[in-house]
């Protein structure tokens, strides 16, 4: 399904991140990113902690911005973003799949992928009916209602999935999603991701530090002190 | 829609955290409470006071001697006038005279129902043995009972034959009867009595007894309450050896007199021609109207000055408020994180903590309300008036509470609004 000749989604070009602990100190954490990612892609960043993975996955969600170089997500320039834009562009490009779940406590599983609606201003009856839907892709429609500290790590993990998906981003942006997970509940959530993928064409950034499941991927994007050392093809295609 | 959402969200993090928002609560339960306390005692005393004031007539005008001073416009929100005192300096030719009555009656036919006079003979004591009761004698004419409604429970009034005959005859009050003669009033009906005013002692028969009502400000428990006797203004002008005329005297206006202001005003203005070459004296006139204006000021003044103590509380209760606001954010740092990692604005997070702020004072400024008017109603009730609730009071605390819970919660929620998110979804 997906194909070489389609459209970069993101843009990263020459982005150099440094940080300032105090003067004349500071550290430079990426040296000059380059890096395109098109639509539809399933694209896994690896490399050793302390290799900039984090950081250069700050500056893609938008969470953060590169002190130089330029990052264009599907069309907006994300570098000229005040406050505000770029939690517009949180809001509507992308979608955070974080290793520690981060659910809302005390949030039912419902109201957690509600959210990402409620802060784009989407109706009641429309952010139910959507949030229903994704539950019911990822397999939670059972426990819609529960609370988030009532559900298991993979069931967690599942419906910050379906929280991802709400607001239908342009990437889907996941950070060591398997690494609080045993390998059965791990791999539950890879296929999901595969099918978010084939089935959805969504565009992933998937950012793990285990080669086996970088490998499940089409490209594999290896960084080291802050450099992109190696890209090269993955195995699955859908 | 978002704010329908912030109140939801808000309730279920107090809930979570019940303890803690009930014991922040209660510096605002205790600060809106106490002001509420006040007010509704306040509002509680000015209701006993304007309405005793109403019941010794609100159609009457006193019309009294004063001196002049050094600055003659004459006021009349004054308490002061009328005071027995005075008449020491007080010559015969200074006094009022049953002419200038006369011609004041005649003047304002229609709008004067009667006219009262009363002149104090003295405080003295009621002994029979180990018996004795404290009254102040007060000689009056027939339309006193007009001005002064007095509840008559046994015997009669004064009559026009006790004034004519100057009589010694006295009406006293159900308490003398109570002290002197075990509360039997057929018993001390025509009874004889001796009353000791400055050593001198004069003896009267009962004739009337009429119930003592308590005032909103008199304390009538002990049971040697000093209570009002009443005797013939002519007895009492014979007794006392006094001058012709009078110092002081009531004007009841008649129900065609709409305005006891101006009423009272044309009052003044009929005595002015008399007064006018008197260097010492002159007419002043006081109304219900007025004097429960200028008591009411006084009562509204010092309930400021307690209710803004009360108000401190209120500043440390919202002290409060923020600290276990900041604590909140702290504690869910990540939680802002990840909010902000799916698209929340700074304004939202800060509206979020702010209306999570404004319930809990909200709350709190309800129990203190239901609380103040608690207290407030025993407190009155205690000290005998009738409760009143002032109703602003509630408009005022619940929108009181709110700003507190804005201004004490805006600068936790800034805080929160401005976490880099980076640096909240790392938090531990």
């Amino acid at each position: 399904m997906p194909n070489k000749e389609r459209h970069a989604i993101i843009k990263l070009s020459n982005i150099v991140k440094r940080f300032f602990v105090g003067r004349p100190n500071e550290l430079e954490i990426l040296h000059g990113i380059d890096l395109e990612v098109r639509e539809g892609e399933f694209l896994s960043i690896v490399g050793e902690s302390g290799s900039g993975k984090s950081t250069l996955m700050n500056i893609i969600g938008a969470l953060d911005q590169p002190t130089e170089g330029k990052y264009v997500l599907d069309g907006t320039d994300v570098c000229q973003a005040k406050d505000k834009k770029l939690s517009e562009i949180r809001n509507q490009k992308i979608g955070f799949v974080f290793q520690t779940y981060n659910l809302v406590a005390r949030s039912t599983a419902l109201s957690n992928v509600e959210l990402p609606m409620l802060y784009a201003g989407i109706s009641k009856q429309e952010r139910h009916a959507r949030a229903k839907g994704l539950l019911e892709m990822v397999g939670m429609e059972e426990r819609m209602a529960h609370k988030s500290d009532e559900l298991s790590g993979g069931q967690k993990q599942r419906v910050a999935i379906a929280r991802a998906m709400a607001n239908n981003p342009s990437i889907i942006l996941a950070d060591e999603p398997t690494g609080s997970l045993d390998s059965k509940t791990g791999r539950v959530i890879m296929d999901i991701f595969h099918r978010l993928h084939c089935e959805e064409g969504k565009t992933i950034v998937f950012i793990t530090h285990s080669p086996e499941l970088a490998k499940e991927t089409q490209r594999i994007v290896t960084l080291s002190d802050g450099m992109i050392a190696d890209i090269r093809e993955g195995g699955r295609i859908c | 829609m978002l704010i329908w959402e912030n109140i939801k969200l808000a309730f279920s993090s107090l809930l979570a955290n019940k303890m803690r928002a009930l014991l922040t609560m209660l510096g605002i339960i205790i600060g809106i409470g106490s002001v509420i306390a006040i007010m509704t005692i306040s509002s509680s005393l000015t209701n006993a006071v304007s309405a005793s004031f109403q019941e010794m007539g609100a159609n009457n005008v006193n019309v009294g001697l004063k001196e002049r001073s050094e600055d003659t416009t004459s006021t009349r929100s004054g308490l002061n006038f009328g005071s027995s005192n005075k008449t020491a300096s007080m010559e015969e030719s200074d006094l009022i005279t049953d002419d200038m009555i006369d011609a004041l009656k005649s003047q304002m036919k229609d709008q004067i129902d009667a006219i009262a006079i009363s002149e104090s003979l003295g405080s003295g004591t009621i002994k029979d043995g180990s018996d004795y009761a404290n009254i102040t004698v007060e000689g009056i004419n027939q339309d006193y009972f007009a001005a002064n409604k007095l509840k008559l429970v046994a015997g009669r009034h004064i009559k026009a034959s006790d004034l004519s005959g100057s009589k010694n005859v006295i009406m006293v009050s159900d308490k003398v009867v109570d002290n002197m003669f075990e509360g039997s009033k057929n018993k001390a009906l025509s009874e004889k009595v001796n009353v000791n005013i400055n050593n001198v002692y004069y003896s009267y028969y009962i004739v009337g007894i009429y119930k003592y009502e308590e005032t909103g400000f008199s304390s009538s428990t002990e049971e040697d309450a000093t209570t009002s006797a009443y005797i013939p203004l002519t007895t009492a002008k014979e007794q006392a050896r006094a001058d012709d005329g009078y110092s002081r005297l009531t004007v009841v206006s008649s129900t065609v007199v709409s305005d006891i202001s101006a009423f009272a005003d044309s009052i003044e203005t009929f005595f002015y021609p008399y007064y006018m070459g008197n260097e010492d004296y002159q007419i002043t006139t006081t109304t219900m109207e007025s004097m429960t204006e200028s008591m009411g000021d006084m009562i509204r003044t010092i309930t400021i000055a307690i209710a803004f103590i009360a108000g401190i509380s209120l500043l440390v209760g919202g002290i409060g408020v923020m600290n276990i606001m900041l604590v909140s954010i702290t504690e869910r740092t990540r939680e802002i994180g990840t909010r902000k990692a799916l698209g929340a604005k700074n304004s939202s997070i800060k509206l979020q903590f702010i209306t999570e702020s404004v319930i809990l004072c909200l709350i709190g400024g309800i129990f203190g309300i239901v609380l103040g008017f608690t207290l407030g109603a025993v407190a009155a009730t205690l000290l005998g008036y009738t409760a009143a609730v002032p109703i602003t009071a509630i408009f005022l605390a619940v929108g009181f509470s709110m700003i507190i819970g804005i201004f004490f919660g805006y600068y936790p929620a800034n805080k929160a609004a401005r976490l880099h998110p980076i640096d909240a979804l790392r938090y531990e």
